[in-house]
């Protein structure tokens, strides 16, 4: 049963479902199948509907209409609604005909006009929306009605003469029935503006400020966002766009009948909110809009072949328009919680058994009370010191939980001042040949600081892996780094799938969701060198140049992973069973390693990782500070060599001078030590050590 | 708890002496003085016939607007009246003409009504939608059902022999038409309604904010369903009165700008559309107001088409009056408000 278990979690991709969730094209999965039933259902009616020449004519009304939706979608993605388009639209077909049938002007000259009108009616809706802020829907729907007033008004006078006359201008009729390379021109003129537009939404800054207000007005508006602008010119944009669409209307059929565009904006509307647009704003595309617009152009045209009446179609679209509005209204409001139901996706995991930890015993691990000796640095002055390090001036460097570098003064350690700022939550440091403080920060990524503390980005993303669903280009949370004698920078990735404030998930996860990548600062490149590690945090060189161990705190082990010579690309486990969760490694004076262990092993979650589904229960069903953690209140310090012998341990049990210990550094006879919650950095005298040796002598040799 | 009116007083009114002066104050003055003006320049306008049919108008238009009202006032806007009007009226002459008997048949009309608006008020409280999407979709349904389901015709006709019925429309009762009556019947039930029971009390509560009002423990969902059953009832009794009028009824008044004429009274009456303030009272303001100008212009004979640019361009400059005097502030607008 447990071996079933193991293959199905090793094997069955359940995590994807989460990811894809997170994705904002999984808003599309409904109406992609309703396209699939709808195309699907008509072509197995009526299979000429797909005929060459069919097609050509649909496309041509499909690219009227997508132009159409695709206005509508960019106003709704700033949060507000245009419904006036389809009066727009019969005016510009009426404007344009004047110009072409009547005044004989030249096709461009038609044109700009045409679109001037469009430009005029979008500013006054964008006037009343966005700078009185009158509520859209009334004010368009107002304005619908006057539109449309107007466009009666003209027919009246002009209907008669338009039909009477015809243009003498070959451009105007190739607009309308050309092909251009077998294509329809409006065809080809739509797919230019659709992809103008996605471009501009998803590229461009207008774009985002659009997004950016649709999705969160109020944050727009206090980011410095001019709110009232950005909305006006949505619905510029948006009659602009329907006045074209209305151009090449004109241009296709030359009639001037006083349907033109009746009942446009519902459709559009019911397309846009069909292909995932959403109502409100900030959840839209231009991909989204035009595939909205394929299925309710197919539906509304095979309604009409199949000879339904204007009655049943009308309620047909009414309840279409129900639905995708109920859709998407439920989708948005319940989507975060089906999120968090299922992205956490635990997973299988034994771990070997744990070695005895007794008081008394003769093993390494054996707890006695050796840090309770500790004497302390900068005690309530700092929060969060995750690690500690050492100029070649003594000088003692520790990260805090406000994004700065904090620089305790030599001799003494009383003194202390904020040496950079760097921003986000700096973890894991290493000086370099050159004095550079190399730090891996939480939420940014590599950064080095450069000795008069001036922070620079080294990196911040890697290659993205082929058919990851989740971008893991991005680093979330670089966590620990060393430096190789060549200058390249090896750091570890905790996690892909969370941020850094979310580890428990992660450790209930039990997934190798790490990495190691390499940063090489002489191409100025960065890869990922190795995947799937269960939390990769301490990295530490060997000193033999070719390669450095690595802790999985999850997995409870030691790695060491060959980056050159004859074993390169290796990876071998050196301590496959520690009785706790490893943090830092670091070196010590006699070509030893220290290994901080965050927090220890606990038999009720050792037995709960063999049971990934109790987990994912406990993931749905309880509150999240209910659920099982990774014990890190109780930690100790080890010294291993390399062959991942443990050799001492050094425990503070009562917890008193020095509770959590996620680092340590050995400097000149003494071990420092730094802990990620801690608010005081611990000094231990060490007997047997080196009283000279400094890990930048020992890494870079003595200074010149 | 300060009454509504007072409140909506408070918060929009100036004072000028002693009067406070609201909208409702200045629509209604608006109103006698249009009725001044109408009375010496429009010939016409003064005679018996006009004024049947102005009042007859009138309470067609009110009894709708009273509807409409109660969904404002909730927070919300019901587009689908005209078409439960319409539909349901027909509904219940299309079965009075296949046999029912004329009292069953409408019963069974009022049923239709007061179902699409449970629908509708389901759709609006329960599933979530936005009001204003939902009552359109449903107009659309409800208009679809009517021409490809219910009825044949555009046009259906009362049957012979309903006199009673007939009488509502075109009776009169102390010298004042039946219709009237009834407009003014409904006016106080739904004035007692808002004003005395607890479910007029949370409509109010609703629509002045929402979420307060689900904390405060009030049920907010049936509140609402109710709300828009109520709504769909005014719209029934709006049909009858229109169909015993003319002893028919025309569906495609569907299509015409009615809804908007509708809308017009209740946000020129002084109704705020962010909901929980006006009365009854505004409404009836309201009414006249917009019965006055509609029979001007019929008498005037403008054409239909620029009636309702008329109709539409005051009923905007009535929501820009109101967005300058609500103006809504950019740190405390609710997201997604469209």
């Amino acid at each position: 049963m447990e071996k079933i278990e193991r293959l199905y979690y090793a094997y069955f991709p359940e995590k994807l479902l989460g990811e894809v969730l997170t994705k904002r094209w999984s808003d599309n999965f409904i109406p992609i199948l309703a396209a699939i039933l709808v195309i699907g259902f008509f072509f197995l009616r009526d299979p000429g509907f797909f005929s060459v020449g069919s097609v050509v004519e649909t496309s041509r009304q499909l690219s009227e209409f997508a132009i159409v939706v695709v206005a509508m979608g960019i106003v709704l993605l700033a949060g507000g609604l245009d419904l006036s388009i389809g009066s727009v639209f019969a005016l510009a077909n009426i404007v344009a005909l004047i110009c072409m049938n009547l005044l004989e002007w030249s096709v461009g000259a038609a044109f700009l006009a045409t679109l001037g009108i469009g430009a005029v009616c979008g500013a006054v809706n964008g006037f009343l929306i966005g700078y009185l802020r009158i509520r859209a829907f009334l004010t368009t729907l107002v304005t619908l009605i006057i539109i449309r007033s107007i466009v009666d008004i003209i027919l009246l006078k002009y209907a008669v003469p338009i039909s009477s006359a015809f243009p003498d201008a070959e451009f105007w009729y190739f607009i309308g029935e050309g092909l251009l390379f077998g294509l329809p021109f409006s065809f080809l003129v739509a797919a230019v503006i659709i992809a103008f537009w996605h471009i501009v939404l998803t590229r461009m800054k207008f774009g985002w400020h659009i997004t950016a207000v649709g999705g969160a007005r109020r944050s727009a508006y206090n980011a410095g966002l001019n709110v009232k602008r950005i909305v006006f010119l949505t619905y510029v944009c948006s009659s602009v766009m329907t006045a074209t669409a209305g151009f090449f209307f004109a241009a296709r059929l030359g009639s001037a009948g006083s349907d033109t565009g009746v009942g446009l904006e519902i459709t559009a509307l019911t397309a846009a909110v069909l292909g995932g647009n959403s109502l409100g704003g900030g959840r839209g595309s231009v991909a989204k809009s035009v595939f909205g617009a394929l299925v309710v152009l197919i539906l509304t045209d095979s309604l009409v072949r199949i000879g339904v009446s204007g009655g049943v179609s009308s309620t047909i679209l009414g309840l279409l328009l129900l639905a995708v509005v109920a859709i998407d209204v439920r989708w948005l409001k319940n989507r975060h919680k089906i999120l968090n139901k299922v992205y956490v996706s635990p997973t299988y995991f034994k771990l070997p058994d744990m070695p005895e930890t007794a008081k008394g015993t003769d093993s390494p691990y054996a707890i006695n009370d050796r840090l309770r000796e500790v004497s302390l640095i900068g005690k309530g002055q700092i929060e969060g010191p995750e690690d500690v390090i050492f100029d070649r001036h003594d000088n003692l460097y520790c990260p805090n939980r406000h994004g700065d570098i904090v620089r305790f003064k030599a001799p003494d350690y009383s003194e202390w001042e904020i040496f950079s700022h760097i921003g986000g939550h700096p973890l894991g440091m290493a000086f370099d040949k050159h004095d550079n403080l190399n730090v891996c920060v939480g939420g940014m990524g590599l950064y080095r600081v450069s000795p008069d503390g001036t922070p620079e980005k080294l990196t911040d993303e890697t290659n993205r892996t082929l058919f990851s669903v989740i971008d893991d280009s991005r680093l979330k949370l670089a966590d620990d780094l060393d430096i190789a004698p060549d200058g390249r920078v090896f750091f570890s990735e905790a996690t892909i799938r969370y941020d850094m404030q979310d580890w428990p998930q992660d450790a209930l996860e039990s997934r190798g969701n790490g990495r190691l990548i390499c940063y090489d600062p002489n191409t100025g490149s960065t890869h990922t060198v190795l995947r799937n590690l269960q939390f990769p945090n301490g990295v530490c060189m060997t000193g033999d140049g070719e390669s450095f161990l690595f802790a999985e705190t999850w997995g409870c082990r030691i790695n060491r992973y060959w980056f050159d010579g004859k074993k390169k690309g290796q990876c071998e486990t050196v301590i496959p069973d520690l009785p706790g969760y490893p943090d830092n490694i670091n070196k010590a004076s006699d070509g030893t390693f220290w290994l901080a262990l965050v927090g220890m092993r606990s038999p009720a979650l050792d037995v709960a990782l063999s049971m990934p589904g109790m987990r994912k229960r406990m993931a749905k069903r309880v509150a999240r500070d209910e659920w099982l953690f990774p014990n890190i209140n109780t930690g100790c310090v080890l010294r291993f060599d390399i062959d991942g012998n443990v050799i001492e341990s050094m425990w503070d049990l009562g917890g008193v001078n020095h509770p959590m210990v996620t680092s340590m550094r050995e400097h000149k006879g003494y071990l420092y030590l730094g802990g990620l919650y801690n608010d005081r950095i611990g000094r231990l005298k060490l007997a047997n050590a080196d009283p000279d040796w400094t890990s930048q002598d020992d890494y870079w040799g003595k200074s010149s | 708890m300060t009454t509504p009116n007072q409140s909506a007083s408070n918060r929009r009114g100036f004072g000028l002496g002693n009067i406070a002066v609201t909208q409702e104050l200045v629509v209604a003055v608006a109103a006698a003085i249009m009725f001044l003006v109408f009375s010496a320049t429009l010939d016409n306008f003064l005679s018996s016939a006009n004024l049947i049919t102005l009042v007859r108008n009138v309470s067609v238009l009110g009894m709708m607007s009273l509807g409409m009202a109660l969904v404002v006032i909730g927070r919300g806007v019901d587009l689908s009246l005209v078409a439960i009007m319409a539909v349901s009226m027909t509904l219940a002459i299309v079965l009075a003409n296949g046999g029912w008997s004329f009292g069953l048949a409408l019963a069974a009309g009022l049923a239709f009504s007061i179902a699409i608006g449970a629908v509708t008020g389901f759709l609006v409280a329960y599933v979530e939608i936005p009001s204003i999407f939902a009552t359109l979709a449903i107009a659309a349904i409800v208009y679809g059902l009517g021409r490809g389901g219910i009825a044949d015709l555009d046009v259906n006709n009362l049957p012979p022999g309903v006199d009673w019925f007939i009488f509502l429309g075109r009776g009169s009762l102390l010298g004042i038409p039946v219709s009237i009556w009834l407009f003014a019947a409904t006016a106080l039930l739904l004035h007692l309604f808002l004003r005395k029971t607890g479910f007029g009390r949370f409509v109010y509560a609703i629509g002045d904010n929402i979420e307060t009002a689900r904390i405060t423990g009030i049920s907010v969902r049936p509140v609402l369903m109710l709300k828009y059953m109520l709504a769909a009832f005014t719209a029934f009794m709006a049909g009858a009165v229109t169909a015993a009028s003319v002893a028919s009824m025309n569906m495609r008044i569907v299509n015409s700008t009615m809804i908007y004429d509708v809308l017009l009274v209740v946000v020129l009456g002084g109704i705020g559309l962010t909901g929980g303030r006006g009365g009854i009272r505004n409404v009836l303001v309201g009414t006249v107001l917009i019965g006055l100008l509609l029979n001007a212009m019929t008498i005037l004979d403008i054409s239909y088409t620029v009636q309702n640019l008329i109709k539409s361009a005051v009923l905007l400059a009535a929501l820009v009056v109101e967005a300058l005097l609500n103006p809504r502030d950019e740190q405390t607008s609710q997201q997604g408000d469209i």
